[in-house]
């Protein structure tokens, strides 16, 4: 790794000062080009999934999380008051289901979509991110799951669109096959129903989960039946019956 | 054993020329690139790391043998040093089987340190896994380099050549499922194209199937699978380096 060299001393000064000239020049230039942070509006269109798998040269797990990094970088940060406010969500969608696509077993896509981009106070915004969340759970119930949980409470909580949880907490009931998926889980749709009032739908679901002896463990299901029983206490003393 | 000696000496000129500092220093960049992205995500920060730190050193290792592979025989050529090589009583295919041993050693002892630092993100096995299959890309490498390294004339087409067949290797796949994609048009050059897509996928090895990043990720492949695609990359370098013993033989001094 040696090699032979003279010593500093025996170059000329206009080399010097030429290499220290060129130097400050760089450095001086390099400084007056601030990064600026990518704005909504360059979010480019989303490639094609194939398109990625190509240009992943073999690695599509990696560029996955890349594309990801990449991709939450638009609009956001800086002094940037409303992230993710001006972003295009057909765009973005398409983004993440390409993203998705190249790496199916990455939860990064549906995390950002559900707990980022589905947070935003804009709710025709919030919606797109919403039903990214529920097709793709189609796809892959027992794995995505959790993701259609957060989904269905957004719904409820922050959209107040209780039909809709009610949607998504249902598709969680009728697609999940794993025992790996908890009861609170395919429980949801009853306690959506008692929201919306739906007193008599709530029991007839609580009920048949009673019966279907999914439940094994005896506290939890003494406290669905005290549950039904407070239901059909609700809809005893309801008018009309 | 004559083959010894040629593989000790592809083996010294690597630890001669500093290959252990610029190995050292792709393991340390690597880890602070993973560190710095793994800060940048929201979810998934430790398989970031982890796929990020495997991709970059999967690519510095296939740089650094096939770079060291072709600038070491071009040297030899350049030096007249294989025309004395060619004056011993040593058969040539030893000469050139021996001097692929000597890289394949040296792939197998950088994919070894480079699998190390995988163990800090993905168990063992799927560890074990990765750098048994990033040594045997490693060896495929090396023949391909020495093959281009000993039949083109200068060094800059002889890496350009084996950087071809790599990146096209690895992109095969992704071509072939365009090419036969759904949005894909029935008409007759397009056939045509897809049929030459898959004529030049039977030429090349399946890179895109060893070596990957899931492994590190979400565990160990299934062992028939793992071992079918060591065993195309085995397929592979042989032929390379009989084709390599083929031209060499015919080489006039």
């Amino acid at each position: 790794m040696s090699r032979d060299e003279r010593p500093l001393a025996r170059l000329p000064a206009w080399i010097w000062l030429a290499f220290a000239a060129a130097l400050a020049a760089q450095i001086a230039w390099r400084a007056t080009q601030v990064p600026a942070g990518a704005a909504a509006a360059d979010l480019p269109p989303p490639p094609s999934a194939p398109a990625l798998r190509l240009a992943s040269f073999g690695e599509p797990a990696t560029l996955a999380r890349l594309a990801m990094l990449y991709l939450q970088a638009f609009d956001y940060g800086g002094t940037n008051a409303n992230p993710y406010g001006r972003l295009d969500y057909g765009r973005l969608t398409g983004w993440l289901e390409a993203i998705l696509e190249l790496d199916p077993r990455s939860e990064y896509p549906l995390f950002a979509a559900a707990r980022v981009y589905a947070e935003n106070p804009d709710p025709v915004r919030s919606r797109i991110a919403l039903e990214f969340v529920y097709r793709e759970f189609l796809a892959d119930p027992d794995r995505r799951w959790p993701w259609l949980a957060h989904a269905a409470l957004l719904a409820k909580h922050r959209l107040n669109d209780l039909p809709l949880a009610r949607r998504y907490a249902a598709a969680i009931d009728r697609h999940t096959r794993s025992a790996n998926v908890p009861l609170w889980a395919k429980q949801m749709e009853i306690f959506v129903l008692e929201d919306m009032n739906e007193l008599e739908a709530a029991r007839i679901l609580l009920g048949g989960l009673l019966e279907s002896g999914a439940i094994h463990d005896p506290a939890e299901a003494g406290f669905l039946r005290q549950r039904l029983e407070e239901l059909e206490r609700r809809l005893a003393s309801q008018p009309g019956r | 054993m004559p083959a010894a000696i040629f593989a000790r000496l592809a083996l010294t000129e690597a630890r001669r020329g500093g290959l252990v500092w610029l190995a050292l220093a792709a393991v340390a960049l690597g880890l602070a690139l993973g560190a710095f992205l793994s800060q940048l995500a929201l979810t998934e920060s430790r398989m970031l790391q982890a796929a990020v730190v495997a991709a970059l050193l999967r690519v510095c290792a296939v740089f650094v043998i096939a770079a060291q592979v072709v600038a070491s025989v071009r040297r030899e050529i350049d030096d007249k040093r294989l025309e004395l090589m060619l004056a011993l009583p040593l058969s040539r295919a030893t000469q050139y089987l021996g001097r692929f041993a000597g890289f394949t050693l040296l792939g197998a002892t950088l994919a070894a340190a480079f699998a190390l630092p995988a163990l800090l993100w993905a168990a063992p096995a799927a560890v074990l896994c990765w750098g048994v299959s990033l040594a045997f890309e490693l060896a495929l490498v090396a023949a391909a380099a020495l093959f281009f390294a000993m039949t083109l004339a200068s060094l800059v087409p002889a890496l350009a050549a084996t950087a071809a067949l790599y990146l096209l290797a690895r992109s095969m796949s992704a071509m072939q499922a365009i090419a036969a994609g759904p949005l894909a048009e029935a008409s007759w050059p397009h056939e045509l194209a897809r049929h030459a897509v898959d004529g030049v996928a039977l030429l090349l090895p399946a890179l895109d199937r060893v070596t990957r990043t899931e492994w590190l990720l979400y565990g160990a492949p299934d062992a028939r699978g793992y071992a079918m695609s060591l065993a195309g990359l085995l397929v592979y370098a042989a032929l390379l380096a009989a084709a390599g013993v083929f031209d060499f033989e015919r080489r006039a001094a």
